[in-house]
């Protein structure tokens, strides 16, 4: 490698394009797919955590310890199981590791609801599923949305080390860069990553404003 | 009418919150629950739209049993109340005093219109209607909540504590303005309080909790001051209960002379004929303060006060526009203080 | 299983320059290090921000924008432009990748602090770096050290990345096993990772217990 060689070629960049816009497709898949599914299995056991509150420290005790495993140790030990290279080996950690983060997060946000707004809601005579529909829910939603926010970022990020493994979306670029020494891929991955997870970001930062017009501060990550 | 009948509420722990409470809480009058913490006034209060069951006994709504209600369809029927408002955040204001006509299924226009009228009725401006609770002073999140708990109209309101977070000038405006709407709306009103001369000011009737879930008394405030039942009721009530309870007592029966003199002094008059001062006789020293009392409205407690403010020792009795009516003499507010402390409410 | 006893009942992988002692502590070097120079930067920072309450939105968007740097490209890349050889390349990302964290959870902290506390404080006569030393810091103490908790479990667990550009730590096992397909090397590289990560967990649970008041974590009994 000389001296000379620039930190972007950017005729690279056009002549690859079709590839890395696969591997664009195939990250954002591989980032959002755990994150939503995360959300769907959060938000019952969330649900659960509240109504019984022995099942709390057990599940923020398991998450932590999710959480504490090195995703690449966790797609290793996956590979016997669904294989090298595939998505579900990238999907399944991340989808754990979105669990981590969402449900202390659904916990907090139901907890947000101050105690005389649900008692109000009991005595105009809400029952209890529409309680937690109407009253519960949309209150815990700017603490969940923030949750959602690192859980979204974290994954976009955490997906890159499935190329390690052989899938790792724009990860790919890394691994290619490095083999060949070369520095263009490497820069377009960091770049597109970075890019990708700030944009998912500010979405969920205008749904937030959308949604919860009626939050006082905004809430940080 | 909602009726206690021998209600206990024991708590898993062997606590007694409310200890075999018998009462009847009238029709369209204001009842108020007061007492000290622990006194189970609020855990009474929440049995009645049974947030709280009863351990023992019942509590009847107009002859039925609440037990035997839904809790939810009873709910909707009774206003309710709280201190911290209890709005819900993420709803507009207007959404907020329409959510129980929502409940019931009311189309939205409907709901809307009433919530509207209401926000109004509590002396709201209308442009607050579409503003978030946060936006909100405490006094006017309270008056929301008062409209929300009127919203569908319920024959019952409970309210538990509703003034207590707010400073005292805006808890007298709110007290003023229920008062107003109670004149107008005569609901079957419980309210909680641990504020004695909150109590006395809006009961027509006062219960008096001690701790351990005991009723101590249950009469209107004036015998109340004048007739505390025991000690506790007399500690409870603090001191000038004899000057406190000529606030029931009307002024209309004291005796006025129309001539604007007493023994050494003239009432000195603009030429609307409102009173200016106190004019000694003699020597031409300036005009001293004075107090007044219109007959028509305010109470004996405002005529002896009108008397004390004034070197003549005498209040002026005015008319409801502030215009002369005449002087009351030592000797007429003497009489009337005589008979006030004879009987108590014997009117 | 067989593999866990293929890789830690070799004796060869307990002693010599790739040892497990060896790389053991190769990876708690990384580690240390790399969360020592996080907190150098990020908790004053925090303090900072915290206490002053500017520049919060900025530091905040920065640390999101931050959380989602690769590490595996950011090492790649570095090695690359520096050349092999030298460890403090790699230290870069896992320090980007530790300061989120610990800033925006020292920021919360602080900030988060009761109006009223802080305002006793300053009316009892206490100048502005006392208010944050004595009261402001003790009291957020909990979020600083969950802060520092997550970005050290992080750190350890992304250390890892670090060996496929030919670094030690105990990625070795995992990518070289992967290389080589010595499936019991990289299966025991990732538990001994994850139990180094579930140790830092335990340490961090016990730090939080010496040095946060119980009058501050509610830890106190009543009974």
């Amino acid at each position: 490698m000389g001296d000379a060689e620039p930190l972007v070629r950017w005729d690279w960049i056009g002549r690859n394009w079709p590839s890395i816009q696969t591997l664009l497709v195939d990250h954002v898949i591989m980032a959002l797919v755990p994150v939503l599914l995360g959300l769907i299995i959060a938000l019952p056991l969330g649900l659960a955590s509240v109504r019984w509150r022995l099942l709390y420290q057990p599940t923020v005790s398991l998450m932590n310890v999710v959480y504490s495993l090195p995703s690449l140790a966790v797609f290793i030990v996956l590979i016997p199981l669904t294989g090298l290279a595939e998505r579900a080996t990238v999907i399944i950690p991340l989808t754990f590791y979105s669990l981590a983060v969402l449900i202390p997060a659904v916990v907090d946000g139901l907890g947000s609801v101050p105690d005389h707004v649900s008692q109000s809601a009991v005595a105009m005579g809400f029952g209890p599923m529409r309680r937690l529909l109407q009253v519960d829910l949309p209150i815990a939603v700017p603490v969940v949305l923030a949750g959602l926010r690192v859980a979204t970022v974290s994954s976009i990020s955490l997906v890159s080390v499935g190329a390690l493994i052989g899938r790792g979306g724009l990860g790919y670029l890394f691994i290619d860069g490095w083999q060949r020494q070369f520095y263009t891929p490497i820069v377009v991955g960091i770049v597109l990553v970075v890019a990708l997870a700030v944009l998912a970001d500010g979405l969920l930062v205008l749904a937030q404003r959308l949604l919860t017009p009626w939050a006082r501060a905004r809430r940080t990550a | 009418m909602i009726t206690f009948e021998g209600v206990t509420k024991r708590y898993g722990d062997g606590t007694v919150a409310v200890d075999n409470l018998n009462l009847q809480v009238p029709t369209g009058a204001i009842t108020v629950f007061v007492g000290p913490s622990g006194c189970g006034k609020t855990t009474s209060l929440r049995m009645i739209n049974r947030m709280i069951d009863a351990t023992e006994g019942r509590i009847l709504l107009d002859d039925q049993d609440v037990r035997k209600i839904d809790p939810p369809t009873l709910r909707r029927g009774i206003g309710y109340v709280i201190q911290q408002s209890g709005l819900f955040p993420h709803r507009k204001i207007v959404d907020n005093v329409a959510t129980v006509p929502y409940l019931l299924g009311w189309d939205k226009k409907k709901a809307r219109d009433r919530a509207m009228e209401l926000l109004e009725r509590v002396g709201l401006d209308l442009k607050m209607a579409d503003r978030y609770p946060f936006q909100l002073s405490g006094g006017q999140q309270q008056r929301v909540g008062v409209a929300r708990a009127l919203a569908a109209d319920p024959p019952v309101l409970l309210m538990d504590e509703p003034f207590s977070a707010v400073d005292p000038v805006v808890r007298t405006s709110l007290q003023d303005e229920l008062l107003r709407l109670q004149a107008e709306l005569q609901k079957t009103i419980v309210f909680v309080t641990h504020d004695i001369d909150e109590a006395i000011k809006l009961g027509d009737t006062v219960a008096v909790f001690r701790v351990g879930g005991h009723l101590a008394q249950v009469a209107d405030p004036s015998t109340l001051l004048a007739e505390p039942a025991d000690d506790f009721v007399e500690g409870f009530l603090g001191r000038d209960r004899g000057i406190r309870r000529l606030s029931f007592v009307s002024a209309g029966d004291l005796a006025v002379r129309s001539e604007a003199v007493v023994p050494g002094w003239s009432v000195a008059l603009d030429e609307d004929n409102r009173p200016l001062g106190w004019r000694p006789d003699g020597d031409g020293a300036g005009l001293q303060p004075f107090g007044t009392v219109d007959l028509k409205k305010d109470s004996l407690r405002a005529a002896l006060d009108a008397a004390l403010l004034a070197p003549s020792g005498c209040p002026i009795a005015v008319d409801g526009d502030g215009r002369f009516a005449g002087v009351v003499t030592r000797e007429a507010l003497d009489e009337a203080l005589t008979r006030a402390t004879r009987g108590p409410s014997d009117g | 299983m067989n593999w866990l006893f293929d890789f830690f009942g070799n004796g060869d992988n307990w002693s010599g320059s790739d040892g497990i002692p060896m790389r053991l502590l190769e990876h708690i070097e990384f580690s240390v290090v790399a969360l020592l120079l996080a907190m150098v930067i990020a908790i004053p920072l925090g303090l900072l921000i915290g206490h002053k309450r500017r520049g919060a939105v900025l530091v905040v968007v920065t640390a999101n924008a931050a959380r989602a740097l690769p590490t595996l490209g950011l090492v790649v890349l570095i090695v690359l432009l520096v050349g092999v050889g030298t460890t403090w390349p790699v230290l870069i990302p896992l320090v980007a990748l530790a300061i989120p964290p610990i800033l925006v959870n020292t920021y919360e902290g602080i900030r988060g602090v009761d109006e009223d506390l802080r305002d006793s404080a300053y009316g009892m006569g206490l100048r502005g770096g006392q208010v944050l030393m004595k009261v402001l810091v003790p009291v957020a103490l909990p979020l600083i050290l969950l802060g520092l908790r997550i970005a050290a479990i992080q750190v350890v667990a992304t250390a890892t990345v670090a060996a496929y550009v030919g670094l030690g730590g105990l990625g070795r096992y995992i990518i070289d096993g992967l290389a080589t397909k010595d499936f019991p090397s990289t299966i025991g590289g990732a538990v001994l990772v994850a139990v180094l990560a579930l140790v830092v967990q335990l340490g961090f649970s016990l730090l939080q217990r010496v040095l946060v008041s119980p009058g501050v974590s509610r830890r106190a009994k009543v009974r």
